[in-house]
């Protein structure tokens, strides 16, 4: 797994690409916390994602609450294959943001 | 040395003993990376002792076992060790810790081979009470709960690491019609979503022709057959189609060998 923060509007976008497991999601956690702890809203870009497991959308799970108790956003983009049937697996695709591209950000 | 062959679980001449008695001859098994396969047969047709092969938790007598490239039957504690953080196994029992809530025996294998902080471990533990319609009974101990719970107890705590391959000992027995049919989605679920191969041992027909790719039947410790539901259901041979039918096994009687069981507890 490989990440890249860039930014999108005031958006931070973190994208993953690869797969995110036990091994490297505790990174994905560590930066997702701190964008949001510094007051940003993310977008989490999932197009070039080809697999997520339970510890990184338990990630996802804990960075969405703060960021909804911090009053900021975070939103999923561009989720397919796996990693989306992982979402509905969960019935977390009915709870996150979920948005198909970058091109439905509106600022 | 044997190179290891293309299969995540490859099986080649497997004979296994209990003592004397013979309980698997010549056994031959090969599953495919993402199959679900069902592994049939009556009480007494081996299938629990090929289960337990399959988890290097017996000796063969004889025979090769090969599970994700590793030699089962020949390799070290450690390697061992490595692959069993990569399968998952839900026994029919459930099998949990009586002296645990259900809560920590699900997450117990994180915090036994994991660094994950403990937020996500709890996160994790939460999504698949969740998924096994468990939501709530974290910190219930396992005796308050019924054999239904139990069992999706069980699997819950098999699927926590997200393992590549999942075995499951008689997923429907003692469940209710409506339970049952919950799991068997579960188990397609599970595999489309997490790519997971599943090898279930079960006697339950229903469940098996709804998410098999293929059906392995065992019939005293030899493989009948292995074909895909449609074959199964189409078999010619007289053991599947009372194994289908529910008929009982009309076995022909030798006579001397029966009265000599009788007499002496012999074969």
């Amino acid at each position: 797994m490989v990440y890249q923060q860039t930014k999108h509007l005031h958006y931070q976008i973190l994208k993953l690409t690869g797969e995110v497991d036990l091994h490297n999601s505790p990174q994905v956690r560590k930066q997702l916390l701190a964008i949001l702890k510094n007051g940003s809203s993310v977008l989490v870009d999932f197009s070039s994602l080809s697999y997520i497991d339970s510890s990184g959308i338990a990630t996802l799970v804990e960075a969405f609450n703060l960021a909804k108790n911090s009053k900021l956003l975070l939103t999923i983009v561009g989720a397919v294959g796996a990693p989306l049937q992982v979402l509905e697996l969960t019935n977390l695709n009915k709870v996150f943001h979920m948005v198909d591209s970058l091109d439905d950000i509106k600022g | 040395m044997t190179s290891a062959p293309q299969g995540i679980i490859e099986v080649k001449g497997l004979v296994s003993h209990y003592g004397k008695r013979k309980i698997l001859k010549n056994v031959d098994l090969s599953v495919q990376k993402g199959e679900i396969r069902v592994i049939m047969g009556g009480s007494g047709s081996g299938k629990s002792t090929l289960l337990n092969h399959l988890l290097a938790l017996l000796k063969p007598t004889s025979g090769s076992i090969f599970v994700d490239g590793v030699d089962v039957v020949n390799t070290d504690r450690k390697t061992l060790s490595k692959l069993r953080q990569k399968t998952g196994v839900a026994f029919q029992s459930g099998a949990l810790f009586s002296s645990m809530t259900v809560g920590e025996n699900i997450k117990l294998p994180l915090k036994r081979h994991t660094r994950l902080d403990d937020h996500t471990i709890d996160i994790m533990t939460r999504l698949k009470l969740e998924l096994m319609n468990l939501a709530g009974f974290e910190d219930l101990m396992p005796s308050e709960l019924s054999g239904g719970m139990l069992k999706r107890a069980g699997l819950a705590r098999a699927v926590i690491m997200d393992p590549k391959l999942l075995f499951f000992d008689e997923p429907s027995a003692g469940l209710d019609p409506v339970t049952a049919v919950e799991l068997d989605e579960l188990i397609l679920k599970l595999r489309d979503a997490m790519n997971m191969t599943v090898v279930v041992v079960t006697h339950e027909l229903e469940s098996a022709f709804k998410i098999a790719d293929k059906i392995t039947v065992l019939f005293d410790g030899e493989i009948a057959i292995t074909g895909t539901v449609d074959e199964i259901k189409n078999s010619r041979d007289e053991r599947i189609q009372n194994l289908i039918n529910r008929r009982p096994r009309n076995e022909t009687v030798d006579a001397e060998q029966y009265i000599k069981r009788l007499t002496t507890g012999k074969n």
